[in-house]
């Protein structure tokens, strides 16, 4: 449905992608395309191995064989920091959020704003006062509204604490957008305000990857599905109703593409 | 967390095995999605309990305090002269509490900083013996506890231990040793004149107790490295760092913080408290022994536990880790007001960390109220 926005180039691209944990295979030579503007959904069953490729594009694992490409040309994420500089940002199903830290501080781990800039990082003076107004303007554009920025998380439900983790990662993003089950913990109107966040992304020419077990999320906002099957790509179909049936066979293992 | 099996048509009921359940539940017939609504009135009263338990440590202190105050002889216990005696006895752990806090707050533990004091003792004793060299006494003094923490951090790092425990008992153990090697087992008397100062020294200036002041010069000691740990902790990108490791190691990998130099470096600082307590120890005895510092690190780290620090990483200020060094100088020096056998005071200590502990159980039982109130109100 936003064919129109897609370039020509890949905003990512993954080929050959081969990661062995031991003598388990995790990922089999898995290619995958990611355009701008696009949601893809990643498709499979328990172990398929989409956690593993997502931590693998997000630079906390690293591939054993294949390549990343960003914008066209090869790189290599060998970092969770580089995988961000490069635009990629991840959310992940346990959120990596954390819960002695206020919100603010959460949404600029890793990221803080401190100066002077020719101080080593770490002895750098926090813009506590920056941080925090920057926090309160990226959630009013997200339209998402915290009832005290100065809580620790910890004091936060498991919807709060859903909607902070999502909104980081949308607020900072330039690329690319991965989100692992980010309705898995939510109630019905909770989960269709994330999904509205993926829409927003999406209109704002982010590509995104979603990596979700609710054939009826995946319905609503990707364009396109992956299915993945014991760490092999078994099948890729537009997420239109039509191939709804198809992605959910392949997604059981009725049948195979190959 | 592990996948949920995935069957595109079960409905989404029944897809609840995830650490919200509550959440999912409760939240099903919310209002408002993803917004969070102010909490109601419930929540306020929940909110303000947790705000006193967080002043805990204070007001325990302060019971104390006025319990020694009634029960004293004369009232002693408030006298400016006695009150100089607590400031200078605590002071010592009050120091290697702030070290021993920053390694906590990161979910470690510094097992060793009772032989790093130890050896501090002895190291800045001979020297001094033998080189006169007030320069030299200090400046490898502090040298010696830098390194001693540099090595429990790299062995820590670089060995990839899963916990400091074993690395830190085991430089315990050679620190220990160290210091009676290095004083071939007894104290030596005369230290540098300056460490004898802020280590035994009061402030004339300061009124209260005639000619001989009251105030203890290492109480500024303790003052200044509590103000350097605060700007780490609460200022610098470094202490953010700190609290993050212990907030969540994992996180805090995926999120770029350097992990591996954060944790060496709250090693480091320990080890420099350590070295710091080792110099006020020995200023205030004019002497140095191998087993000053021997027992001390269960001072330390029941300190920082009384003080609301929590093993479990991330839990833990600077204020309420002096609280609860005070608080073991206060129960010292009350026991012995009241004329206790001096032994009590293990007694007295074990019982308020376990004080401290259930306190902690206390907030953590209303924290989980507040959160299901709040995804109830969501």
């Amino acid at each position: 449905m936003s064919a129109t926005r897609m370039t020509d180039t890949p905003v990512l691209s993954v080929r050959g992608a081969t990661k062995l944990f031991g003598a388990v295979v995790a990922l089999d030579d898995v290619d995958l395309d990611v355009h701008a503007g696009e949601v893809l959904a990643l498709l499979g069953d328990n172990g398929a191995g989409k956690s593993t490729l997502v931590k693998c594009i997000s630079g906390v694992h690293r591939l054993d064989r294949g390549e990343i490409w960003i914008d066209g040309a090869p790189v290599h994420l060998s970092s969770a920091t580089q995988a961000r500089e490069n635009g990629i940002e991840t959310v992940y199903q346990d959120l990596a959020l954390f819960d002695n830290l206020n919100p603010t501080a959460n949404f600029f781990a890793g990221r803080e704003l401190a100066g002077p800039s020719w101080l080593p990082r770490g002895l750098r003076w926090l813009d506590q006062r920056g941080m925090r107004a920057r926090t309160q303007q990226l959630l009013d554009r997200l339209q998402v509204r915290l009832p005290d920025f100065d809580a620790d998380v910890a004091l936060m439900s498991g919807g709060q604490r859903q909607a902070i983790a999502v909104a980081r990662a949308v607020a900072f993003s330039s690329k690319l957008v991965m989100l692992d089950e980010p309705t898995a913990a939510l109630g019905l109107r909770e989960s269709a305000k994330v999904l509205e966040l993926v829409r927003r992304l999406r209109d704002d020419g982010v590509a995104v990857i979603l990596i979700s077990h609710s054939m009826d999320h995946v319905m609503e906002v990707a364009d396109r599905g992956i299915v993945l099957r014991r760490g092999r790509k078994i099948g890729e179909a537009a997420a239109t109703p039509e191939n709804q049936q198809q992605l959910v066979s392949w997604i059981v293992g009725a049948q195979s593409a190959a | 967390m592990p996948d949920r099996p995935t069957s595109p048509t079960v409905p989404r009921s029944v897809r609840t095995d995830s650490p919200a359940v509550a959440d999912a539940e409760t939240e099903a017939g919310a209002v408002e999605p993803v917004t969070v609504l102010p909490a109601g009135g419930d929540s306020r009263v929940i909110r303000s309990v947790l705000l006193a338990l967080k002043g805990g440590p204070l007001f325990i202190l302060g019971l104390l305090v006025v319990i020694l105050w009634i029960t004293t002889e004369d009232h002693v216990f408030l006298t400016f002269g006695n009150i100089g005696n607590v400031l200078e006895q605590s002071a010592g752990v009050c120091v290697i509490a702030l070290g021993q806090l920053l390694v906590i707050l990161t979910r470690g533990i510094d097992l060793s900083i009772g032989s790093n004091v130890s050896l501090g003792c002895v190291v800045c004793t001979v020297l001094f013996r033998d080189t006169q060299s007030t320069l030299l006494a200090i400046g490898v003094t502090l040298l010696a506890g830098l390194a001693m923490g540099a090595v429990n951090g790299i062995i820590l790092v670089k060995g990839r231990l899963p916990h400091p425990f074993i690395a830190t008992l085991a430089t315990l153990s050679i620190g220990a040793g160290l210091a009676l090697y290095i004083a071939s087992g007894s104290t030596i008397i005369g230290a540098p004149d300056i460490v004898n100062r802020f280590g035994g020294g009061r402030i004339v200036q300061i009124p209260g107790a005639g000619s001989i002041g009251w105030f203890p010069y290492a109480a500024l000691v303790v003052v200044a490295f509590a103000i350097l740990c605060w700007v780490v902790l609460r200022k610098l990108l470094w202490g953010r760092w700190i609290y993050a490791v212990g907030g969540s190691p994992e996180a805090a990998v995926r999120t770029g913080v350097p992990v591996k130099g954060v944790l060496i470096s709250v090693y480091v600082l320990s080890g420099l408290s350590g070295a710091i307590g080792a110099l006020l120890f020995v200023g205030a005895a004019d002497a140095g022994s191998p087993f000053t510092g021997a027992g001390m690190e269960l001072n330390a780290i029941a300190a920082v536990i009384i003080g609301g620090g929590s093993f479990l990483g991330g839990r833990g200020n600077v204020t309420n880790a002096l609280t609860g060094a005070l608080i073991l100088g206060v129960i010292h020096n009350g026991l012995n007001l009241l004329g206790f056998n001096p032994n009590w005071q293990y007694i007295a200590t074990g019982i308020v960390v376990i004080l401290a502990v259930e306190l902690d159980v206390v907030r953590a039982h209303f924290e989980n109220r507040f959160r299901s109130l709040q995804a109830r109100l969501a």
